[in-house]
């Protein structure tokens, strides 16, 4: 322990800054060998080898394979290798702190702005993404929040200079809060604070309705006149932008489902999604993904099973769903939990592989990237990690190295320097 | 000119109006009506058990002169023959603002709370507000009045329903006829009082049940106090609770254990409150039943839920829909246990559901006998007035109701609602049967017609040669108007007729030509009641099995403590884990620990590849609380959370599914003195008392920083708003505490304040702090502050830059509760860590991790494994986190929190290391008792399904059936956290 504090606080001294400083581009080939590769597809390679150069996997097989090892080789035999985990649906860097309104850039007033954008208040110095990167989460949806659309999300790389650079994929899709059913009484202003019927629901769902139909009428013709929400919302309706659906209720998913997909929409993902597996022929007949909340979260109702968010991916997954954990509902610190999110299934029965996909490669899919990210596989970018053990259990998730397209970038943050310097203070006296 | 018109019609009805001999009369001559009313040949229930057969009841003056069955009639009496019909005493409504505005909702004063009292010469707190009387706001109501007697009632206690502390009520006859000077039987009745804040003022105190409940407490320290001579400046307040000490005490309860709450308080006090009770005392029935107190219970029974939407029925939760089919059966199972009870129509949207609500209530067997006695003879007894009202002895009232049979019967005719002697009509007694078969003539055509339904509102049928006409009738005051048409509507018949001796029908007929001229109906045969049909007489309804807690989930019987040996598994000891071991486990204790052992007569488990560890304690939780903030000062040692223990929190069985067994109830963090705790073991379905950790170690929740400052909402006015402040807070009241518990000390006289008496326990080294702390100044702060006044901090819970101070701690010897790896919410937690728990317990800090949070506390096992990540614990280190190093930081370790010969059988049985993120609680055991089990928790499932599925049924047919309906709901627990208020 002694020296292992020794080394970090060697590393520590050329480290002390606010931030950690991007890593410079892949320039030399990376061959890691010996790991057990989980690879985000549900396979899994014992004694693997795994080669990457100019941000590439070049190489993805079993170490027992005689070919030349290439380039600086990571010796990571009882190690695991896993592609980064992909965190969607999460203002990431659109807020440093909850409580200082100063730094909340995460809502925007109006209730239809599907042309706001999360992309440019993308703080890629944030302290709070940084801390992701220790736990294996190198991928983010930075999103927007708040009213019934509440913009438009983008997916970037959490080890960047500025938003530019971190963006993989720009203005992937729109977020759209479908109107609860039920709603809460506003306590605070002396109501029962029970869950009641929303008398408003209709109304708050025909408003949607006709926004996407004027939106589909507007596309039709060049506008005379830009109107932005409208302009912003072709994307979803022409295939080139997913549609984010954020519904938990059994009557909310169907009418949201229907409405989107009526109105033209071609990628429909609903976000939530709490009672989907009562309807799970219904979910695949429309191919709609499902992003799960976390697994980490108590019960809907009194009377529902105790551990129903702990199985909920499971169920799906079981039908035959593709589906995907995110964290919307939490704070954004929380979203380094993500594995643990992941993990906790694996305790209701699910195969381990298969719960690595719910972060992996099942997100990429559902976000569209798969081309680039979210498996280890020849072609596909370097964004991985090793990890001394199980990442997807508290104990084993320990970090060597992480890279994002090929780049190493530091596990330090705020957060390890502190610990460094306080250690430090103590050994020293 | 309108009062003589008013007596002529007093005395044309019979009425005897109330002489006031001294009063001048200068719009006539005095005079004075001396004679009697004598009801004869009735059924007469002088009381509920004395009833007298063709009796007769002699009232002159507005009191009952005679009752019996051998009553000699004056000759000035008029005498009514009420042969077949009965008498009962009118009811009395005990619980009531009849007559009493409601005051008006304080307005204004921005966001900030208002601290201080807004009267002078009071009690320093605004809801206490005992010198109020309800008869300086009381402005009969004759609506209202006409409401309640057609319900039944002839008197109405009523009080001001608003504030804590809510002074006297009124008795009031319901005699909208007779003066005030008549009507009010009592000015000054009872003494009432509640759990809610007046809405009439602002002050903040208290924000709470536990602070209502700490603030009734301080109450009566004072006016002990106060009538001792000791204070120095007048208190009007105080005045009037001692000038009320023996009126009787009446306490608006409610549901959700408040008959308890409001019972200990009296019991402590040695006031014996008549309660409210909140219509859910069944669920706790001998815990009430041992309260022994009298109840006034509302019969405001739940209508069945809408389920026919199915999305919306998911919202209802079992408990709700049980509540339903269980509470019209409360007042009989408060019956059956010997509790002595008044029915009341608080709660009721209006007196005339009464009735409607009470025939449920008998329905599920309430005895009519218990029912008369709810509503006469107890609420008389309640008030002191037995030789008043609530019976028909000599000398009471003439309050009574005369009715065509048994007043609880559904097809009774209530007749008449006398009050001090006055006749109020609800329906005419006399009334000719004028239901039967007739031939009708008119305009020489022969009809049959057919009158059925009530006597007093009948209706009609009229055929020509067998084809039904539309016809109409009315029947009042003896005339008969009916009209009909013939030729499909385009002839109408219209005629007005008189009912003769030999039962016919005649008088005027009106042609359609408009000419006039006489009809004839002829009585052809007797009206005969059809017999009922099966299908009204509702099958009794099934009654549900209550559980404890009354909610899904919870158990039919309570969990008994067994003997379990649990063979062969990896043992974690607290200390050290073990390979293939042995746990015995016998009377609830750990008996052995070792290899090989013997089972005995204890039951075996297999525990084979499966790990077994002292159940999880959580230093820090706000489970199981009904309120969790007292925010209303900046010192509130006074309140208690086990005052506010909520045994019905679903999240107590959630936790007990992630192995958890003892949490401490924590007070927020809303002020920097909070709350006392309570700490609880996760006996599910035990009461509140059961809850309660044996021997509770005193603690009290402080609270540094933000919160305490107020930062983060628009709140300006409360000191402290800087850290500055909080160590002056703090050393004021260690200081005031310690001048306090000297003079205690002393011998000398002291006011007993609730507030420093927890401070200065804190002094002793009798309780110990909890303390809700971030940043390391004020860390350091309340360590210097402790060390001048000769105490330890015991625990600083969050503690998120405990790091930066660690060997501080270590050398005061505080222990840090704190989170895994929470931070980025606020400015203060700007620089926590993860490894804050490792670095600390390097320091030697004893180091727990917490929950502050239902959700997280149910997987505090894996917090625990996180520390192994963030910082390199040995596992044995982190397993201490969330089970030895809390018992010891809550001064339990004695019992609980590792597993050796003689500790609490307090034990979670995992499926994997215990640390895992893959394991499952799959037995949690408390004192040798099973409370969760992955099997049986299986089948609970099923059975909420079935149950869920039975009383959905039942709804629906309810429904069916004409039952009116409300919409779907959630009763939903607000998600309490630290700063929630």
């Amino acid at each position: 322990m002694r020296s292992i504090t020794l080394i970090f606080t060697v590393l520590w001294g050329c480290l002390a800054m606010a931030q950690q400083t991007p890593a410079g581009p892949q320039t030399q080939a990376i061959t890691i060998e010996g790991a057990t590769a989980h690879l985000g597809n549900g396979e899994v390679i014992e004694n693997s080898l795994l080669m990457f150069s100019a941000g590439k996997l070049t190489y993805v097989g079993s170490a027992d394979n005689e070919i030349a090892r290439q380039g600086k080789v990571i010796d990571a035999s009882g190690k695991h290798v896993y592609p980064g985990f992909i965190a969607p649906a999460k203002s990431l860097g659109l807020i440093e702190i909850n409580a200082v309104r100063a730094t909340n850039d995460q809502d925007e007033i109006g209730d239809l702005i599907p042309h706001v954008r999360s992309l440019i208040a993308y703080n890629a110095e944030s302290q709070v993404v940084e801390s992701m990167r220790p736990n294996g989460v190198l991928i983010g949806q930075t999103t927007p929040l708040g009213g019934t659309i509440s913009g438009t999300s983008s997916i970037v790389q959490f080890d960047a200079w500025n938003w530019e650079d971190a963006a993989i994929k720009v203005d992937d899709g729109i977020h759209l809060h479908w109107p609860n059913s039920f709603r809460r009484g506003r306590w605070w202003l002396g109501e029962d604070p029970a869950y009641k019927p929303n008398k408003e629901y209709q109304k708050e769902v025909d408003e949607i309705k006709a926004f996407m139909a004027n939106s589909v009428a507007y596309g039709r013709a060049k506008p005379e006149a830009n109107n932005p929400a409208f302009a912003a919302m072709q994307g979803v309706l022409d295939g080139s932008k997913k549609a984010y659906v954020y519904a938990n209720l059994e009557r909310e998913i169907i009418d949201a489902v229907t409405t989107l997909k009526g109105a033209g929409v071609q990628h429909v993902v609903v976000v939530g999604g709490y009672d989907t597996h009562k309807i799970t022929d219904f979910i695949k007949k429309h191919e709609v993904a499902v992003l799960v909340q976390r697994t980490h979260s108590l019960p809907a109702r009194e009377d529902d099973d105790y551990d129903m968010p702990y199985k909920l991916p499971k169920l799906l997954a079981d039908a035959g769903v593709l589906v995907g954990l995110q964290n919307a509902g939490a704070s954004n610190f929380q979203t380094r939990n993500l594995p643990f999110y992941a993990g906790q299934v694996v305790g209701q029965g699910m195969d381990k592989e298969a719960a690595l996909q719910l972060i992996t490669g099942n997100t990429a899919e559902i976000l569209g990237i798969s081309n680039d990210y979210g498996t280890l596989e020849v072609g596909k970018s370097a964004t991985l990690f090793v990890s001394e053990g199980d990442a997807l259990d508290m104990r084993g998730n320990q970090l060597t190295h992480a890279f994002i397209d090929g780049r190493e970038i530091s596990l330090e943050t705020h957060q390890t320097e502190l610990w460094k310097r306080y250690m430090e203070k103590f050994e020293g006296k | 000119m309108k009062m003589r018109l008013l007596a002529l019609a007093l005395f044309l009805c019979g009425g005897l109006l109330f002489s006031q001999d001294y009063f001048p009369e200068n719009e006539g001559v005095k005079s004075k009506n001396n004679n009697y009313w004598a009801f004869t040949n009735a059924k007469i229930y002088v009381t509920p058990t004395q009833v007298v057969e063709n009796g007769t009841l002699l009232i002159k003056g507005g009191k009952v002169i005679q009752v019996g069955n051998s009553v000699s009639i004056p000759k000035n009496a008029i005498v009514e023959d009420l042969k077949g019909m009965a008498i009962y005493p009118s009811f009395i409504e005990v619980f009531s603002s009849f007559g009493v505005e409601k005051p008006k909702r304080a307005q204004g004063g921005g966001r900030s709370a208002q601290y201080g009292p807004s009267r002078e010469g009071f009690y320093w707190n605004d809801h206490i507000m005992p010198e109020n009387n309800a008869i300086e706001k009381f402005k009969y109501d004759s609506k209202k009045a006409g409401t309640l007697r057609k319900a039944g009632f002839g008197v109405v206690n009523t009080h001001i329903a608003d504030g804590i502390a809510r002074g006297t009520g009124a008795l009031v006859a319901l005699n909208d006829r007779g003066t005030e000077g008549e009507r009010v039987l009592e000015d000054e009745s009872a003494q009432y009082f509640s759990f809610t804040k007046s809405v009439a003022s602002r002050q903040s105190y208290p924000t709470s049940l536990m602070g209502g409940t700490a603030l009734m407490r301080q109450v009566y320290h004072d006016v002990k106090w106060y009538e001792s001579g000791n204070m120095e400046t007048k208190d009007r307040s105080l005045e009037a609770l001692i000038a009320n000490k023996n009126l009787p005490q009446i306490f608006a309860a409610g549901d959700n254990g408040n008959v308890l709450r409001a019972d200990k308080i009296g019991d402590q006090f040695g006031v014996p409150y008549v309660i409210l009770g909140g219509g859910d005392e069944y669920e706790h029935i001998d815990a009430v039943q041992n309260a022994n107190t009298t109840l006034i219970l509302p019969i405001n029974f739940p209508k069945a839920y809408d389920v026919s939407d199915p999305y919306a029925a998911s919202y209802v939760n079992l408990a709700e829909m049980r509540h339903w089919n269980m509470a019209p059966s409360n007042p009989k199972l408060v019956s059956d246990k010997g509790i002595r009870f008044a029915l009341t129509t608080h709660d009721l949207k209006s007196a005339s559901d009464f009735m409607g609500m009470l025939a449920k209530a008998l329905e599920r067997g309430l005895s009519k006998q218990k029912a008369l006695e709810a509503l006469t003879t107890v609420p008389a007894n309640i008030l002191g007035k037995s030789n008043e009202i609530g019976s028909l002895q000599k000398g009471r009232y003439a309050n009574f109701l005369i009715t065509s049979g048994d007043v609880f019967d559904k097809n009774t005719t209530v007749y008449e609602n006398w009050v001090q002697g006055q006749k109020y009509e609800l329906a005419d007694k006399n009334v000719k049967d004028v239901r039967g078969n007739y031939d009708l003539k008119v305009a020489g055509t022969t009809y049959t017609m057919g009158i059925t339904g009530k006597t007093t509102s009948p209706s009609v049928e009229i055929k020509q040669d067998s084809v039904k006409l539309k016809s109409k009738l009315s029947y009042k005051d003896g005339w008969v108007n009916l009209s009909f048409s013939t030729d499909e509507g385009s002839k109408n018949y219209m005629m007005k007729g008189l009912i003769t001796a030999s039962d016919n029908i005649n008088g005027r007929l009106i042609l359609p030509n408009g000419k006039e001229s006489s009809f004839m109906a002829i009585k052809t045969g007797d009206f005969e009641e059809k017999e009922k049909k099966e299908a009204m007489a509702m099958e009794a309804p099934k009654l549900m099995q209550v559980t404890y807690p009354n909610i899904g989930y919870g158990n039919k019987n309570l969990p008994q403590a067994q003997d379990w040996l649990f063979k062969n598994a990896t043992v974690w000891t607290g200390t050290e884990k073990l390979e293939n071991t042995d746990v015995l486990v016998k009377n609830g204790k750990i008996s052995k620990v070792g290899q090989g052992l013997s089972a005995g007569g204890a039951t075996q488990i297999d525990a084979t590849g499966k790990h077994l560890t002292a159940g999880v304690i959580d230093e820090h939780s706000h489970v199981a609380g009904i309120s969790i903030n007292e925010a209303g000062q900046n010192s509130s040692a006074e309140v208690r959370m086990t005052d506010v223990l909520d045994p019905k929190d679903i999240n107590i069985y959630r936790n007990l599914g992630g192995g958890v067994t003892t949490f401490q109830l924590l007070h927020g963090s809303a002020n920097p003195i909070g709350g006392q705790s309570a700490i609880i073991k996760l006996k599910w379905g035990e009461d509140a008392e059961g809850l309660q950790f044996p021997d509770m170690p005193k603690f009290i929740k402080f609270a540094l920083g933000e919160n305490v400052k107020q930062s983060n909402w628009n709140s300006y006015s409360r000191f402290p708003q800087t850290r500055m402040g909080v160590e002056q807070v703090m050393v004021n009241y260690f200081q005031r505490a310690k001048e306090y518990d000297a003079k205690k000390k002393s011998g000398q006289p002291y006011r007993v304040d609730e507030d420093l008496e927890a401070v200065a326990e804190i002094l002793n080294g009798e309780r110990y702090i909890s303390c809700h702390s971030y940043v390391q100044s004020e860390i350091n702060m309340l360590m210097k502050v402790a060390d001048k006044f000769g105490f330890k901090v015991n625990t600083f819970t969050h503690i998120l830059e405990g790091y930066k101070v660690a060997d501080k701690m270590a050398e005061h010897g505080a222990g840090g509760s704190t989170f895994s790896d929470w931070w980025a919410y606020k400015y203060e937690v700007k620089d926590a860590i993860p490894y804050n728990a490792a670095i600390m317990a390097k320091e030697g800090v004893v180091v727990a991790i917490n929950s502050d949070d239902r959700e997280m506390s149910r997987r505090l096992n894996q917090e625990a494994g996180k520390t192994m990540k963030y910082g390199g614990m040995s596992e044995i280190e982190a397993w201490k986190t969330v089970t030895l190093n809390p018992a010891k930081l809550l001064h339990i370790d004695h019992r609980v929190g590792s597993i050796k010969t003689g500790m609490d059988a307090d034990l979670v049985l995992w499926s994997d290391h215990p640390m895992s993120v893959y394991a499952r609680a799959e037995k949690t055991i408390i004192e040798g008792a099973v409370y969760f089990d992955l099997e049986k928790d299986k089948a609970q499932r099923e059975a909420i399904r079935k149950e869920r599925a039975e009383l959905t049924q039942m709804m629906l047919n309810a429904k069916a059936g004409g039952a009116k309906t409300q919409k779907p709901k959630q009763r939903s627990k607000r998600n309490f956290e630290c700063h929630t208020l």
